[in-house]
């Protein structure tokens, strides 16, 4: 299972900011040099408060954004260079907000074989039956079909776009906060179903999530971003036992689980989270950290390999401190 | 009610979610404005079909012998319901002209709209969905028309190219498209950024079928609450152009024709502009009720 | 009796629609007491948030709200006026909402909203409730408090403007703080700050808080009682302990199945569910609400009203039929399982 079907080597993803009306328009780094690999079966996770770039990354993945610099391949050959259709049934995403991501002009049934009609399927008699296939193994009983998104609940909503994702049975789907906008119940629902489909279909899911116990009971590697580069990365288990970057233990701890013996937990992270045009210097990170030392803010981090991934972070530099020791 | 919505609690709309159908057809006919506006538009649509059916007289035909019979309603003892509104300054019969003036005023309101409506909504969809640099052009497209002052333009145009009904139609279908171009841009921007746009994107629509199937259903309520506004407009403009003597032609019996035609006479026979005034204000009223009546419909949330 | 801030005893929310009678909130009962956090948890459409729009007269006016009693700081609050209640709104009774953007008004600065909201209700002059601003701002950790006061509100980042808002709802020293939803909208890591920096606060000016989120995570770190909601109904209530320790009734022994705990829940393995969906609460109701996803409904169950009964603790109590005895040996299974 060590075959690479999404490589992403440097990415970049620049946008320009207008600052004011007057005033000259400033780059945003929102993805910023990242680099990644990801194995056919697993299901990595990316994780990160908003404006780390998450969001964007998954855009660059889906093709649906040129990257503004670096390189993405999808099965080894270059995003860029795949054609639309083909793109589309390489890989699809699922939103978090299923009352946005579907028409709600448009039924059940004429959202589900959208896929079909749009890749100019040859058989367009089986497309009913297909449709109810996919229906039948999201769990959406078939009497739902010319029903219209409104009719529907939220975790029934997921269920169609999960469907439309599947259809053409991709190799790779991107979650985006699949169930952060469902209610708890129905958040356990949809990811149990996300765990049989992966199974059943082979497939290979990026979540991108906020919900650190959400991609703790999900995923096998984690990503986590903190603007725009993956500060860390590593197995799941790997992670959560003993976390490297101090962001990531900072994460780690503001994790809410339902044990009343447990206080609130007090992270230090201390200022909000920068202004992504505006990063600060060396090691983004270093305003906030709770281990900061001098260079920090001087010198931005390598990366650092380690076991099952990598960690940017001085700490973790054993060149550094010989350089110190040189200089 | 928005404040619940806010609040996480479903509303009442959300309660209510089984069978929108049904809500729907319960929300039309429930709603006074919209039913009227119908109604009378309806009528009035009817009336200029079957015109040579309903009309006694031809509208053209003038015998001075019988002019400026008053209508029943005056009293007078000239007054007749061979000529139940009367006749005008050359003799006509002013019941089948104002009958055939509803043909003129809908032929004018529909054509005028459909061509605005082609140009402003395809500029609108382009600025939307593309933005960027087309955005730029459209924009500047749009405040080029909005700096000329429709009226004088129409003035300007129908005095060089002279004047005819379907010049008239051509003319105010080009001044008047800047309402749907402004509204289109502003309802495909909100729409265009929605995840059910993106998801037709990944799938691998093609721009046209995320335009024609995904955009353009979802601001369709919009487009129809503008194109009522837009035909209400144009049969305003074309009443004012003609009254000026630039737009339909004499003898045609259009109602702006006819209030121009009256003007003279204003004083000692005021229903030769109160008769056709008075339809034109019908008919505008009927198209403006049934313009808010949609948007109501179809956006209860936006209500109140 | 004497400490009870907040006294609540059947309090119902009915909303008329064109289908019927929307029975939103039944039969409330519950109070809070000073220095003390009760959070009411429940999924969307229980009703939580008209619960709190009901206690603070906000409800939409052709909502009906009737209750037996309802006593802030010993008066009266159910039958108070309306300039009343807007006196005691934002003066004894603060709210934080989910999202402050909405909450704060982005045409004032970040200082003149918070001077006025304090001159509003009490006779100071500008100067002290200038003073009372920057010493409330530095109170919920914000720097440089006295430029902060010219700022507007879409300068600051969502934390920052959760933390004006509590600063805000301060002002007047109130007896009662209910936020809504206070971090749903914010990062995790921003949550667990504001979190803290609330129940420190509370701690501090010794004020009731009602906590509402759908979060279990939050209200088991958070509160110290928990009233469960389910369809309009208070299906269970306890310390926070007793709650999350020794969950009785089988809608929460449901809802803490489904969520997904690091180190707990194995990876791969399906989390616990609650099939079905929430019932319509428009028209007549009888029985249990939660018979028809319960796994354990009995005949009984949609029978009769279902009544509140205390479980084997005290100040521990659910609506089921279920002896305690019989749910401990569900929720046994259930982790077993």
């Amino acid at each position: 299972m060590s075959e690479i079907i999404v490589s992403a080597s440097d990415v970049m993803r620049t946008f320009m900011i207008s600052a004011g009306v007057f005033r000259a328009k400033r780059p945003l780094h929102a993805v910023n040099g990242v680099t990644l690999d990801i194995r056919r079966g697993e299901v990595l996770a990316i994780v990160g408060e908003s404006g780390c770039g998450k969001t964007t990354l998954a855009k660059l993945l889906l093709g649906l954004l040129p990257p503004s610099g670096g390189d993405i391949r999808l099965d080894g050959r270059p995003v860029m260079t795949i054609p639309r259709l083909e793109m589309a049934g390489l890989v699809q995403p699922i939103f978090q907000d299923p009352y946005s991501s579907l028409n709600p002009r448009k039924s059940v049934g004429a959202i589900i074989t959208l896929p079909l009609v749009v890749q100019k399927d040859q058989d367009p008699s089986t497309w009913r039956r297909r449709a109810e296939e996919m229906m039948a193994l999201v769990g959406l009983p078939p009497r739902l079909y010319n029903n219209f998104p409104n009719q529907l609940s939220g975790g029934q909503r997921q269920r169609v776009a999960i469907a439309r994702a599947l259809i053409n049975r991709p190799e790779v789907v991107i979650c985006d906060e699949p169930t952060s906008a469902l209610d708890v119940s129905v958040q356990s629902q949809i990811l149990n179903l996300l765990q049989d489909l992966r199974g059943e279909l082979n497939l290979t899911y990026i979540i991108i999530s906020h919900n650190l116990a959400v991609v703790e009971h999900m995923a096998t590697r984690v990503a986590v971003m903190y603007l725009g580069r993956i500060v860390e990365l590593a197995e799941t288990d790997q992670l959560f036992k003993a976390p490297k970057h101090p962001y990531t233990m900072a994460l780690l701890e503001s994790v809410l689980t339902p044990d009343p013996s447990l206080g609130i937990p007090d992270t230090h992270l201390g200022a909000a989270y920068p202004n992504p045009v505006d990063p600060p210097s060396g090691c983004t990170f270093h305003p906030r950290c709770a281990q900061v030392m001098a260079h920090c803010s001087v010198q931005a981090p390598k990366r650092v390999p380690v076991e099952g991934g990598h960690v940017e972070c001085h700490l973790f530099d054993a060149n550094l401190g010989k350089e110190k020791a040189i200089a | 009610m928005g404040m619940i919505g806010k609040a996480g609690v479903p509303t009442a709309s959300e309660i209510l979610e089984p069978s929108s159908a049904s809500l729907m057809r319960k929300r039309i006919f429930g709603h006074y404005g919209l039913m009227i506006g119908i109604g009378s538009l309806l009528v009035i649509f009817a009336i200029a079909l079957l015109a040579p059916m309903l009309a006694p007289f031809d509208p053209l035909d003038q015998e001075l012998s019988r002019k400026l019979i008053p209508p029943i309603w005056s009293g007078s003892a000239k007054a007749t319901w061979v000529y139940p509104l009367g006749t005008d300054g050359l003799g006509r019969d002013y019941l089948s002209r104002l009958i055939y003036g509803s043909q003129i005023s809908l032929l004018i309101g529909f054509s005028a709209m459909l061509i605005s409506g082609v140009i402003g909504t395809t500029l609108g969809v382009l600025a939307g969905y593309f933005g960027g640099r087309v955005d730029m052009v459209v924009n500047f497209i749009i405040t080029t028309r909005l700096s000329m002052p429709v009226v004088l333009v129409a003035l300007a145009v129908v005095s060089l190219v002279g004047n005819s009904l379907w010049i008239v139609i051509w003319v105010l279908g080009l001044l008047i498209w800047d309402r749907f171009a402004v509204v289109v841009r502003s309802s495909t921007l909100q729409v265009r950024n929605l995840d059910y746009v993106a998801a037709a994107q990944a799938i691998g629509c093609s721009k046209m079928r995320i335009i024609f199937s995904e955009i353009m259903p979802n601001i369709m309520n919009n487009l129809i609450v503008v194109a009522t506004v837009e035909m209400a407009h144009a049969i305003i403009l074309e009443a004012a152009l003609s009254f000026l003597g630039l737009g339909v032609q004499p003898p045609a019996p259009s109602w702006g024709l006819m209030i121009s035609e009256g003007k003279g006479l204003m004083f000692f026979h005021p229903w030769l502009i109160g008769i056709p005034g008075a339809a034109l204000f019908v008919l505008i009223l009927a198209i403006n009720l049934m313009g808010d009546g949609v948007r109501d419909v179809t956006a209860p949330e936006n209500r109140n | 009796m004497e400490n009870h801030i907040l006294n609540v005893r059947n309090l119902t929310v009915d909303i008329p629609l064109p289908s019927g009678m929307l029975h939103a909130v039944q039969g409330l009962s519950f109070h809070v007491d000073r220095g003390e956090t009760l959070a009411i948890v429940g999924e969307s459409g229980c009703g939580k948030s008209l619960t709190s729009l009901a206690i603070m007269g906000l409800l939409p006016k052709k909502a009906i709200r009737t209750a037996d009693l309802l006593e802030l700081a010993g008066e009266d609050i159910l039958n108070a006026t309306e300039s009343r209640m807007s006196d005691i709104r934002g003066s004894l009774m603060g709210m934080i909402f989910q999202e402050p953007m909405t909450s704060l008004n982005p045409a004032y600065t970040i200082g003149n909203q918070l001077i006025e909201t304090m001159r509003r209700h009490r006779p100071v002059s500008v100067d002290e409730a200038r003073d009372r601003a920057v010493f409330l701002l530095e109170k919920v950790g914000i720097t440089a408090a006295r430029s902060r006061l010219t700022q507007y509100p879409h300068q600051l980042s969502g934390g920052l403007r959760q933390r004006v808002m509590i600063a805000m709802t301060l002002m007047c020293g109130p007896d009662l703080i209910i936020a809504d939803e206070p971090t749903t909208a914010l990062d995790v890591t921003i949550q667990a700050q504001i979190l803290l920096l609330l129940a420190e606060l509370q701690k501090e000016f010794d004020m009731g808080l009602i906590l509402i989120t759908h979060d279990l995570g939050v209200v088991a770190r958070v509160a110290d009682r928990v009233a469960v909601m389910y369809a309009g109904q208070v299906v269970e209530e306890g310390s926070a302990t007793q709650v999350f320790g020794r969950p009785t009734h089988p809608y929460t022994q449901g809802l803490l199945d489904c969520i997904p705990i690091p180190g707990k829940t194995e990876r791969g393995k399906h989390l616990g569910s609650i099939p079905g969906i929430v019932p319509s609460l428009v028209g007549n109701l009888s029985g249990c609400r939660f018979a028809d996803r319960c796994q354990h409904a009995m005949t009984d169950c949609s029978a009769a009203d279902v009544g509140f009964r205390p479980a084997s603790e005290v100040g521990h109590a659910y609506r089921c039929l279920l002896t305690p005895e019989q749910s401990a040996q569900n929720a046994a299974k259930l982790g077993a399982a």
